[in-house]
């Protein structure tokens, strides 16, 4: 069997970034394995800009920003493996992997980082019976289509779920020639970002419709309308506010969830939450050696934040192969309540944490005027007045080592918000 | 007097910003938290401008398309002039980030580039 210090299984945006920085560490044998015929990820076929403003100062495209962490691996010479989809990963850290070359294969690692990324949440996402015909599609895939087949899926749209992928979709349909008549949301407020919101409805006279969903879909071999209704607080259709637009076509855009069934089966503990696995402020899982970052631990809307995350994740993996396990004394639990609905990480060894550690989450509804407090024990410690916070944007907070060091009988970080 | 409605985009908190035009000149605008509102505001009702994107088909590629993107801000209006204008463009492997796909798009002065290195196959 082939042995490797560090073997990362998916190549795009965390992959590359975890693979660069633990060679950046002092770790020699790397090796990234993708399913996919290049590196990557997803990127490849977010072509619109926006992304980058934080790590790079200017508006990348996806490609163009996959493709400086894609430079950056091949200048530091990784090793890297396309069209190899991994099937299983073992706790000993023996990793079952397959493409036509090599046939099915194994490599021994004394470290693994999963870098799988997300799917698209589809099933459950129409909640009506009955006969689904052609032309629908999750968003995600409609982009697939578009960007990177260049293939047009229809040519009148309704799209169900306003997350980030149905926004920038109904935008590139619409250049492409489509007519796209609604986005219908089911919250009472959007998924996606503000700016989409504005750029890729307002500017086409797109609308969207809050507190609705579809209710009945027409068609036998093809979608020939779509009805949708307002909701009550319940969520259920209020009779009477049905509104029918025929169509051709129906993008679900309901959310993403962590690609976990590698990680489940290898027996990682994962947050229901998230999806992702659980993990402690080094980014490791419940299994010593086993870090996670970018999309497979939680899903990031930013993709810099990604990158950062994945970083942490490479010099964390270096340090766990050069030094082996650390032998943490202590344990501090994140305790996550009152608005907040996770957080990664979800525990912290105050003694050998970095000197200044970010601690993501997100809100489960609407805050205005807001302070997200954190409490050592039940001391009130710092808060942090926010103006506005939705679920569909990240939450941060950062906690100094120093600080929760000088707490010394400290076990639980209470992170919660509270009017301002 | 013409009173504009607009939501900023500057930060997540999505300011709805009134701007008062008097003739085509900002009089007075309203409703922004922040400087950067004031200053998005006026833009967006003066010169409003975006970058576009989209992708061709390449022949003889790794790939069947390329994405491309107009290389500076084209005006609003121009949008959909500036897609249509790439609707019978296709390119030959070997593309690289930043070569110029279509130059002076719909007139706007600006060309579309690439955006994605897209090898030939083979
Ligand atoms: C359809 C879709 C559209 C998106 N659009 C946007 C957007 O417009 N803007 C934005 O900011 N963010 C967008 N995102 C979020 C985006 O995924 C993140 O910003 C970023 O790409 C996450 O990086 P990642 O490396 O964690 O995941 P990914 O980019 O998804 O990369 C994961 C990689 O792992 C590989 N992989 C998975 N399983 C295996 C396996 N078993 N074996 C081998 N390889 C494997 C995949 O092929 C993939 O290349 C989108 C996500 C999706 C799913
Ligand atoms: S005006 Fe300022 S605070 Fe309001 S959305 Fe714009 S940038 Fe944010």
């Amino acid at each position: 069997m082939n042995t490797y210090d560090l073997v990362i299984i998916g190549g795009g945006p965390a992959g590359l970034a975890a693979a660069a920085s633990a060679k950046e560490n002092g770790i020699e044998h790397i090796l990234i394995l993708e399913r996919d015929k290049e590196l990557g990820g997803i990127l490849n076929q977010c072509i619109h800009n926006g992304f980058g403003l934080h790590t790079f100062k200017e508006e990348l495209t996806g490609p163009e920003y996959a493709s400086r962490f894609i430079k950056k691996v091949k200048n530091l010479q990784i090793p890297y493996k396309l069209n190899t989809m991994v099937m299983d990963v073992s706790p000993d850290k023996t990793v079952t992997a397959m493409n036509r070359t090599d046939g099915m294969f194994q490599i021994q690692a004394k470290a693994i980082i999963l870098a799988m990324g997300c799917r698209e949440r589809a099933r459950g996402a129409l909640n009506i019976p009955g006969y689904r015909p052609a032309g629908i599609f999750s968003a995600g895939t409609a982009q697939r289509l578009v960007n990177i087949e260049g293939y047009m899926p229809g040519k009148e749209v309704v799209i169900l779920g306003s997350g980030d992928i149905g926004l920038i979709m109904a935008r590139r349909m619409t250049l492409e020639g489509a007519k796209v008549k609604v986005v219908a949301e089911l919250m009472p407020y959007s998924g996606g970002l503000k700016r989409n919101i504005v750029q890729c409805l307002n500017d086409f006279d797109i609308p969207l419709k809050l507190s609705h969903t579809v209710v009945d879909i027409e068609g036998k071999k093809r979608v020939e309308a779509v009805t949708i209704a307002e909701v009550g607080p319940d969520k259920k259709p209020i009779p009477g506010t049905e509104e029918r637009y025929t169509c051709d076509t129906l993008l679900l855009s309901c959310g993403l969830i962590p690609e976990n069934e590698l990680s489940k089966n290898a027996g990682i503990l994962l947050n229901p939450v998230t999806s992702g696995p659980v993990v402690s402020d080094n980014l490791e899982t419940n299994i010593e050696g086993i870090f996670a970052c970018g999309n497979v631990l939680h899903v990031h809307d930013v993709v810099d934040y990604v990158s950062e995350e994945a970083a942490s994740a490479g010099k964390n993996a270096a340090s766990y192969i050069k030094n082996g396990k650390k032998n943490s004394k202590k344990t501090v639990t994140i305790y996550p309540t009152d608005g907040v609905r996770y957080t990664v990480p979800s525990s912290i060894h105050p003694e050998e944490m970095a000197d200044s550690l970010t601690v993501r989450f997100r809100v489960g509804d609407v805050y205005k005027n807001c302070t997200i407090a954190t409490y050592f024990d039940n001391e009130l410690i710092s808060k942090k007045k926010r103006p506005v916070m939705a679920p569909g944007e990240m939450e941060e907070i950062r906690l100094e080592k120093d600080i929760l060091n000088s707490y010394p009988h400290l076990s639980t970080i209470t992170i919660k918000i509270e009017e301002a | 007097m013409e009173k504009k409605e607009l939501t900023c985009i500057g930060c997540p908190l999505g300011c709805s910003i009134t701007v008062t035009l008097e003739q085509g000149e900002v009089t007075n605008v309203t409703g922004n938290t922040c400087k950067r509102g004031d200053i998005y505001a006026r833009k967006e009702v003066t010169n409003p401008t975006r970058i576009v994107t989209s992708s061709v088909k390449v022949t003889g590629g790794t790939s069947a398309m390329v994405s491309v993107k107009t290389k500076e801000d084209i005006p609003k209006s121009k949008i959909f002039d500036c897609t249509a204008a790439l609707k019978d463009v296709t390119v030959t492997a070997p593309v690289k980030i930043g070569d110029i796909i279509l130059e002076n798009a719909a007139g706007t002065g600006i060309p579309f580039i690439a955006t994605k290195n897209v090898d030939a196959a083979g």
